[in-house]
């Protein structure tokens, strides 16, 4: 009895086939869009957690309690070998480094500037994050030289410092005192980021607690996972192992969206209008389908009495009706994930270019060409949107013809 | 008479048409509003970049906006000022300023800031700093000037009102000049990274303080309409040919909010094709479903003599009338939603830090454009019009024999 209804369904829907094609296309055209548009936000927001992953942050930190609000430099982490040896212990973990952070007067003999001033271990960073990659000109910093400074290129410039001249620092060391020290510039890097690349200068870590009377400590043990989705269970792991050190009661471990608000809010915000966007796209789709739905009942009304006469039950009919609505939301869902599946494909090895916003792009860090990523939630999401709400359209048709009397509908 | 038979014949099955109608009405309202909406981000991102110490026009001397030190100053204010007012429109407002980076600190703390030498008075019209002053005072205009300082640097650095700040910058004989200041006002601002990045004195203040003598870094400019930025900017450079300064637009000073302009111009431009191909499905469907209804009648007519155009111009009228009067109702709701929305405007609040990540302000109130009316109208009239040519042509196509044989 099921396979005679899918089968009078199949039949039904073809006596019309403009009429159905036509609409089978607007559900396909919903899914199509709804489709490569989860999946392009999706990317993007890959590409919006990587690159700031990539660039200062990393998957979590290791801090001192209360340093990421009030980034003070005696709030350190002190001893981080152990901290450095328990993540790399975890099998999750991709890379870890240490990094100390404070605030110097750069000058050089013809300018002085103000910059954050990072100390890091050369060799690590370069696993955790992308700095090697942008030196534009002159050297990374040499794992064995002392005494060598990568500052921003726009601070480089602005200081008028050259790979091999000269600058000094001077600011505020750990214990309060002054921290001055001399150090030759081995390149300068790019990040396209202007705050960055105005006001950021890196050292080799060892110099850098020299210099500001560090004993030892860092400020930040950066920790980069396998994979974003590893993140949960690499905080767990580094929590459990601080606590076994006691020392939890000094430190904590923040994950991204910890260390940076405001990007886990923007892409909320992002979803949130998205969706906004898709449900009134849909509402409308909705409405242009559901006259298809209903005229298909007005007009099969002689029909539909006479089956009722000779004994169909009206349950039985609206079921037709619903599987007829169904074939046609199917078939339209699949089109729509085949089609958009396919155009989602293309740009995924593509890419999309934003020439125009290149530059609005760069000062988030990101890339001027974009990649969508298609994958099962952006299509099941995209079609199961659209799916509700034709189910939804369709009922409509089915409830009415449930009321319907023969002897009246005949009469029609 | 052609459109009072369309009307009639549009109600004949009032159902159908209200549902069609109900589509182009959605359609519509979504357009207006949603594009109101984006428009209300877009601009007022530019409102706030432009009250950021940016303005309309800004005048340097060369070299100061690639390498914004003293050395690059314009020698003095008076000269270039005093020429303004012949030549920009009236309602025009400028403000002097100097402007350089530098050093904050406290017994505890440092952090680079941008020192802002300002004319309290002149600065009042032109930022956002002359209403941005919630603790304190403002900087008076005559005699000993203090220290504004933003809400957040002030809580970062656990100082507040009446306290000193040591500010060091390079002077003009590239020594170090540093002089510590009494903060006399505290002011809050729409982004937590304005109220870290700027510090503000007065300008004598500053000039003394850098050794600048008369010297400033730039004069801004507000005009009273953005649109009119480029045209005095290039009366600003013909007559100030002689001068050696460098002239910029916002546009030229502020390339993100340029770029997010643009991206939204475009991505409104979409969204009205999405949202009419979405009821375009509707439109097709529906006329094609009353044309093939209608075969007999219209068999009729041209058995009786009717020549297909006039079939054509029938089934059209009838979806004109449909679609004005979907556009009308749709464009009604829009406005009336946009007013609603337009007195407070939506708050964001919620998600402060997610706004301040991507630079958009915390409430957004729409901002409604003819343009964005009229162009999402002209779609949804011009596109509606050309797929309904299709159930049109079908209609205006049958044999008086076909339709008279076929029921």
């Amino acid at each position: 009895m099921f396979s005679l209804d899918v089968r009078m369904a199949w039949r039904n829907l073809w006596r019309n086939p403009r009429r159905s094609i036509l609409t089978l296309a607007a559900i396909a055209f919903a899914t199509l869009l709804l489709v490569f548009m989860l999946s392009w936000q999706f990317g993007s927001y890959e590409t919006m957690i990587n690159a700031a992953v990539r660039g200062p942050t990393g998957h979590l930190q290791v801090q001192a309690r209360d340093y990421h609000e009030k980034r003070e430099i005696e709030m350190v982490v002190d001893d981080p070998g152990a901290i450095l040896a328990l993540a790399e212990a975890l099998p999750e973990v991709a890379a870890v480094t240490p990094r100390a952070v404070a605030f110097a007067l750069a000058a050089s003999d013809r300018r002085t500037y103000g910059t954050a001033v990072l100390g890091i271990d050369p060799e690590r960073e370069n696993r955790v994050s992308e700095l090697k990659k942008r030196v534009r000109r002159g050297d990374y910093l040499a794992a064995g030289a002392a005494g060598q400074a990568l500052p921003g290129d726009i601070l480089a410039t602005n200081l008028r410092a050259a790979p091999g001249a000269e600058v000094t620092l001077l600011g505020q060391g750990r214990d309060g005192s002054v921290a001055a020290t001399a150090v030759t510039v081995a390149g300068s890097f790019r990040s396209g980021q202007d705050v960055i690349d105005r006001a950021t200068l890196y050292l080799r870590l060892d110099d850098f607690q020299e210099t500001f009377a560090m004993a030892g400590a860092v400020h930040q043990v950066v920790v980069v996972g396998r994979s974003l989705d590893e993140v949960p269970r690499i905080k767990a792991a580094l929590q459990r192992g601080i606590a076994a050190l006691g020392r939890d009661r000094e430190l904590v471990v923040l994950d991204w969206s910890e260390l940076m608000p405001g990007l886990l809010q923007s892409i909320q915000l992002d979803l949130v209008s998205g969706f906004i966007f898709y449900l009134i796209l849909i509402v409308v789709v909705a409405f242009s389908i559901l006259n298809t739905f209903l005229m298909v009942v007005l007009e099969r009304t002689r029909e539909f009495g006479m089956l009722i006469a000779i004994g169909v039950t009206p349950g039985r009919l609206s079921r037709l009706l619903l599987m007829e609505s169904a074939v046609m939301t199917f078939l339209g869902l699949l089109a729509g994930i085949l089609l958009g599946s396919l155009v989602t494909w293309y740009y995924q090895v593509h890419g999309i270019e934003f020439s125009g916003a290149a530059e609005m792009l760069r000062q988030f860090g990101l890339p001027e060409r974009m990649y969508p990523r298609l994958s099962l939630l952006s299509i099941a999401v995209g079609a199961g949107l659209v799916f509700v709400i034709t189910a939804l359209t369709a009922l409509y048709p089915a409830r009415r013809v449930k009321r319907l009397s023969p002897l009246e509908a005949m009469k029609g | 008479m052609l459109f009072q038979l369309a009307w009639r014949n549009l109600w004949r099955n009032p159902k159908r048409t209200l549902i069609l109608l109900t589509a182009v009405v959605i359609g519509v309202w979504a357009m207006i509003v949603i594009g109101a909406l984006m428009r209300g981000i877009s601009s007022q991102m530019l409102r706030h970049g432009i009250a950021t110490l940016t303005g309309h026009v800004q005048i340097h001397a060369p070299g100061y906006r690639a390498d914004p030190v003293v050395e690059n100053s314009i020698p003095a204010a008076a000269p270039v000022t005093a020429r303004l007012a012949a030549l920009l429109p009236a309602g025009t407002r400028w403000a002097p300023r100097i402007r350089v980076a530098a050093i904050a600190g406290n017994a505890r703390h440092s952090a680079g800031v941008t020192l802002v030498g300002i004319d309290p008075a002149a600065e009042k019209g032109v930022s956002f700093i002359g209403a941005a002053v919630t603790e304190g005072a403002y900087l008076p205009s005559e005699g000993e000037g203090g220290l504004l300082i933003g809400r957040a640097l002030a809580d970062r650095f656990g100082t507040g009102l009446g306290k000193k700040l040591v500010l060091m910058s390079q002077d003009s004989e590239r020594g170090i000049a540093s002089r510590a200041f009494r903060i006399t006002g505290l002011f809050r601002a729409e982004l937590e990274a304005t109220e870290k990045e700027f510090v503000f004195v007065t300008l004598p203040e500053a000039a003394a303080m850098l050794k600048l003598g008369a010297g400033i870094s730039e004069i801004s400019l507000l005009l009273p309409s953005d649109g009119l930025a480029s045209e005095a900017a290039d009366r600003l450079r013909q007559s100030l040919a002689g001068e050696a300064l460098e002239i910029s637009t916002w546009q030229e000073l502020l390339p993100m909010i340029r770029g997010v302009l643009e991206l939204y111009d475009g991505v409104i431009f979409v969204w009205f094709l999405v949202i009419f191909i979405a009821m375009g499905f509707g439109i097709v469907n529906t006329f094609l479903m009353a044309v093939l209804e209608r075969l007999r009648e219209f068999g009729l007519l041209k058995a009786l003599g009717m020549r297909p155009s006039g079939i054509v111009g029938q089934v059209l009228a009838e979806s004109l009338l449909l679609l004005l009067t979907g556009q009308a109702l749709g464009s009604a709701f829009g406005f009336l939603s946009y007013r609603g929305l337009a007195r407070n405007g939506i708050d964001l609040s919620a998600v402060a830090e997610g706004l301040e990540y991507v630079g958009m302000t915390r409430i957004i109130f729409p901002v409604l454009l003819p343009r964005d009316v009229a162009t999402a109208n002209l779609v949804v009239f011009l596109l509606g019009l050309l797929v309904s040519l299709y159930p049109a042509v079908k209609a205006g196509r049958v044999t008086p024999v076909q339709a008279l044989s076929s029921v």
